[in-house]
């Protein structure tokens, strides 16, 4: 791509926009689709196309695409007694500040433990090499992130260097969310990146068993626009497909090369989402061959104390039901009030991808330039 | 944390390339894909995940400026 085309910011043509949600009032749907990706959520808040959408016929939900959001707590309570046991926990700086009973592991600095933040897993890997300590990586994320975990440990990671794996399929978690019954959406706009790497096959399923439009989209308002679009004309022409807007980035097949390295690595298991019961083979679990660089079973013993740890979620904090799309954030008797960013009650106030955190900084109370709200 | 950004290959070395984003210079791992120099690839996390495809930009460009600039219903 020369560097004279700038397509990011063609994507963000005003004129444009506003023909294409022209378009889909033409249309004519009443419809509330769920993104599946924190991103998607901030584009649609920063751009302010919420309300425009909402005066076409269509809501937009958020669903359970914000990894950091979705880690349980007792994941997060996992690298936090490791941390206790003397480890360095190295991970990315929204999951360190997930606030549990306990604290944050970023808190539990303050009572001696080691943690590291870090842009990437390579960087957790350096800290092991260059310490030559045991140092433990929280690896959250969905198959964006996995791809890269997998090589890592395909390319003889540092001795000491070992994972505490909270990677996630995103395809089980629709079926799920559907499955539920809890929801009522019309559509699926599914996440950019995640796709590059699993491609458009895996979620044909979604579309078969459910009767249900997705189009997979990129991250500009563009993008948005003209995937709501081919949601609302596949909505009223009755079809239900796999649609690909983000055809520069996405591939039918994905990138094989990355799914490989999952492949290799990685292995399907049933686990639980924040907000969700087990959801059936949406977790990503280390194969036997990788166990020298599991943390779950090197440091088995130390975190046999977890099995008796009451770990509970704050029952007035209603991230859960926000990852479900059963709630807005607005929602919850905390937003912005008890629970802000500068004071995070909830995993969805943390993260830059999560839902209270985006309605808190873009929401009508932010733009109308609410002084609490700066 | 599934946000990802463009970024364009200056130079590779083994495994690594230099990507500049716009200014700023960063070491990424590209052993998730093949790019060659000058490509415009997605990094993630420290990984070059994608190469993005120019002629496709131009195509959902030029697609929906056709469509909606002549309106649709």
């Amino acid at each position: 791509m020369s560097a004279g085309a700038q397509p990011q910011l063609r994507f963000r043509d005003r004129g444009l926009a506003e023909k294409i949600l022209e378009g889909i009032k033409g249309l004519g749907v009443k419809a509330t689709i769920m993104h599946v990706c924190g991103t998607h959520q901030d584009t649609i808040m920063r751009f302010g196309l919420d309300p425009l959408l909402r005066g076409c016929g269509i809501r937009v939900v958020s669903g359970p695409g914000c990894p950091v959001c979705v880690t349980t707590q007792r994941e997060y309570e996992e690298a936090g007694l490791l941390m206790e046991r003397g480890k360095i926990i190295a991970t990315f700086g929204d999951a360190a500040r997930v606030r549990g009973p306990r604290g944050s592991l970023l808190d539990r600095r303050a009572e001696g433990g080691d943690i590291r933040v870090v842009y990437s897993i390579r960087d957790a890997a350096e800290i092991a090499r260059r310490l030559g300590r045991e140092v433990v990586f929280l690896a959250i994320g969905f198959e964006t992130t996995a791809p890269g975990t997998a090589s890592l440990l395909l390319s003889d990671p540092p001795e000491g260097f070992s994972i505490l794996c909270c990677h996630r399929y995103i395809p089980p978690v629709l079926d799920a969310i559907l499955g539920m019954g809890e929801v009522r959406i019309q559509g699926f706009i599914q996440p950019g990146h995640v796709s590059t790497i699993i491609g458009v096959k895996p979620y044909e399923f979604i579309s078969s068993k459910y009767g249900i439009p997705q189009v997979i989209a990129g991250f500009e308002p563009l993008d948005v626009l003209a995937a709501i679009y081919m949601l609302a004309k596949q909505i009223r022409d009755g079809r239900a497909e796999v649609e690909n807007e983000y055809t520069r980035a996405v591939r039918y097949e994905g990138n094989q090369k990355a799914l490989e390295a999952i492949d290799q690595v990685f292995e399907p298991i049933d686990v639980p989402w924040r907000g969700f019961p087990l959801v059936p083979k949406s977790g990503m679990a280390l194969r036997e061959k990788f166990e020298a660089y599991d943390a779950r079973k090197v440091y088995e013993d130390e975190l046999s104390d977890i099995v008796a740890l009451e770990i509970s979620e704050d029952p007035n904090c209603r991230c859960g039901e926000v990852l479900r799309g059963v709630a807005e954030p607005e929602d919850c008797p905390l937003f912005g009030t008890a629970c802000n960013p500068a004071h995070p009650r909830g995993p969805c106030m943390v993260s830059i991808e999560g839902a209270c955190f985006i309605s808190y900084r873009y929401g009508p109370g932010a733009r109308a330039g609410d002084p609490q709200k700066a | 944390m599934c946000l990802a950004i463009p970024g364009r290959v200056m130079e590779i070395k083994g495994g690594l390339a230099k990507v500049d984003f716009g200014g700023v210079t960063r070491e990424v791992d590209i052993s998730l894909i093949n790019p060659k120099v000058g490509d415009y690839v997605i990094v993630h996390a420290g990984f070059a995940i994608q190469v993005l495809d120019e002629e496709e930009a131009k195509k959902t460009l030029e697609l929906w400026s056709e469509i909606f600039k002549l309106g649709v219903g």
